[in-house]
């Protein structure tokens, strides 16, 4: 087994550990808090006997490390339990609209990496020059704003005053994939912004950083012309960073992906966790949480994998 | 403190334009913070001027209208922005005092000490923090002091990541030996010879993470997780009049113009101060 492998499978076996303590920390987060459940969904007014009924059907009266163990291996079977508001499964609700959530994110990343990217080679391009500082400006700019508003801000002037597109982002099986697109197009704009100008920023520093190291200066003066120098030097050391940040972006539009989806009442999960969070439904916030942050360190974990094996001083041992 | 750049004393005296504000709304809002004042949605005096306000309006008694139940927009900013600007600065401080410290003792202690708190952080951080957030709310009644807990402790998990990278390289200095071989306590080492050269990239960091905490509340109060009504804050007019955007109306979009303006000074400020302690650094060689 080469040491790449090795440090591959090391890698995974951390990411699952780390999702494992996820799953605990999420759980305690939410079961041994001081704040009664049944109390929060009854209200103040309950009565002591209806309060008793749900603590025995939310299962509150059993030890915690055994509640755990139980929600653990149901959700590792595709179980996620019951939501309490409405009775109704939360593996069915979920599936539908996890696949509207990537669907949405799916066409961000699409949009924002390769636009992020070359942005970022342009303004290395022309380091300390307008185009740099324009776009550091814009970043700034837009990095200075919450996410909502800018879904405000383009709403009002691309559906409201320019009648472009609908401001409300519904979507059903029903529709043709244009259609789709068209009633997607303003929450993909926001997201896009939103992680461009991170993404644009660290591409810009990784690629400086390779830039300016002592090989990239030795082929240049060894009479190399600009694209040689960029395609066998500065590209193959400049892959780990870029997916790195690209990763790290990808990871934040998952979370930026909870209040756009807010914004324009796109049925995704995250307008399926803050419902619910409002309305104290702990077994759907618990699974949302879990799914969230598994897709969170699913993509940091192929992150580092993809470092791991672009190394090559790695993939070729002594 | 001579040669301070243009753009900094921009942003020093709009930053203090904005906690000035937020100091003395109750003497500077027109009215009351839930005192119905006229119709709903009246057009601002500032469309009137700029002659963008709907048909048949020609005079306004409110500078930026009035919002979703006719409350006067500009004093619900001003209170708005006195508790955003109260809450993320309260979190601020707690993330500051508690991430530094951790991070400071984590770097002089080293071995399990630092081991245990590096990695409970990792998996903290492994977590977005919105979902964290989230996930914590949704058993935890919502008031001021549990949203500044929340806030405090979720960010000093950065805070205690950077203190601690400044700590480790500062722990190794000569003097820092010296003042063990003297015999001093972990307390005075952290305290009397750490912070003080760890303090200007942190302050620098203090900023930023300032900026964070007001984006933060801010999601949290349009999300309905955060400050509550009938109390204003800048996530909350967004929220409570972001009908409008429908129809045309822009009330829910002031907000925007005061977060940026506050992020962007705050950052100009935060820039300034990284800017003039790593010239410093290189000064020193």
């Amino acid at each position: 087994m080469g040491p790449a492998l090795k440090l591959v499978v090391q890698r995974v076996a951390l990411g699952l550990l780390l999702l494992l303590a996820c799953s605990v920390l999420i759980f305690t987060g939410t079961m041994i808090l001081p704040g009664d459940v049944a109390q929060s969904i009854l209200g103040q007014s309950a009565t002591p006997e209806a309060l008793a009924n749900l603590r025995e059907e939310l299962g509150v009266n059993d030890p915690p490390v055994q509640r755990y163990f139980e929600w653990l291996f149901n959700a590792l079977q595709g179980d996620l339990g019951t939501a309490l508001t409405n009775g109704r499964s939360i593996t069915e609700s979920i599936g539908s609209r996890l696949s509207n959530t990537l669907f949405l994110a799916f066409w961000a990343a699409i949009i924002s990496v390769p636009l992020a990217i070359f942005l970022g080679l342009l303004a290395v391009r022309y380091k300390d020059r307008w185009p740099d500082k324009l776009i550091s400006a814009v970043t700034l700019a837009s990095i200075s704003i919450p996410e909502f508003l800018i879904g405000y801000l383009l709403m009002y002037l691309v559906a409201v005053k320019l009648r472009w597109f609908p401001s409300v982002s519904m979507i059903n099986d029903s529709m043709t994939l244009g259609e789709k697109l068209s009633s997607i197009a303003i929450p993909v704009a926001v997201l896009t912004l939103v992680v461009l100008a991170h993404m644009m920023r660290m591409t810009r520093a990784a690629i400086l950083n390779v830039m300016q190291s002592a090989y990239i200066e030795t082929a240049e003066l060894k009479g190399l012309n600009m694209f040689q120098v960029i395609r066998r030097h500065a590209f193959p050391n400049a892959i780990a960073p870029i997916v790195n940040v690209v990763m790290l972006n990808l990871a934040y539009l998952v979370v930026g992906v909870v209040v756009i989806e807010v914004v324009f009442t796109y049925p995704g999960m995250g307008q399926y966790l803050v419902d619910h969070v409002s309305k104290r439904d702990v077994p759907v916030v618990q699974a949302c949480g879990l799914i969230f942050a598994a897709v969170y360190i699913g993509l940091n974990l192929i992150a580092d994998v993809v470092s791991i094996l672009s190394n090559p001083r790695l993939r070729h041992p002594k | 403190m001579k040669n301070i750049p243009i753009s900094a004393l921009i942003g020093l005296f709009l930053t203090a334009l904005y906690f000035l504000t937020a100091l003395f709304a109750p003497l500077l809002a027109p009215y009351g913070v839930a005192e119905v004042v006229g119709d709903v949605w009246e057009p601002s005096r500032i469309e009137i001027m700029l002659g963008i306000a709907p048909e048949g309006f020609t005079e306004s008694d409110y500078w930026l209208g009035t919002d979703n139940i006719g409350r006067d927009l500009l004093s619900r900013m001003i209170y708005g922005g006195r508790t955003t600007i109260f809450v993320a600065t309260a979190a601020t401080i707690l993330s500051f005092t508690l991430g530094s410290v951790l991070g400071f003792f984590a770097a002089v202690m080293g071995g399990w000490v630092d081991q245990v708190l590096s990695r409970f952080v990792d998996l903290v951080m492994s977590i977005p923090t919105l979902i964290f957030a989230l996930v914590v709310l949704s058993v935890m009644p919502v008031t001021i002091p549990i949203l500044i807990l929340v806030m405090g402790l979720l960010d000093s998990t950065r805070v205690f990541r950077l203190a601690r990278a400044v700590a480790v390289d500062i722990e190794v200095m000569d003097y820092v030996e010296a003042a063990r071989l003297r015999g001093e306590k972990t307390a005075w080492i952290i305290f009397r010879e750490i912070l003080p050269n760890a303090l200007s990239p942190l302050v620098a960091e203090m900023g930023l993470r300032f900026i964070f905490a007001v984006l933060f509340v801010s999601t949290l109060s349009f999300l309905g997780l955060g400050i509550q009504p009938p109390a204003a804050d800048w996530g909350g007019i967004v929220k409570e009049n972001k009908e409008g955007i429908v129809y045309g109306i822009p009330a829910a979009l002031i907000p925007a113009v005061a977060i940026a303006t506050l992020a962007i000074s705050v950052n100009l400020v935060a820039d300034w101060v990284l800017n003039r302690t790593t010239s410093l650094k290189g000064g020193r060689g």
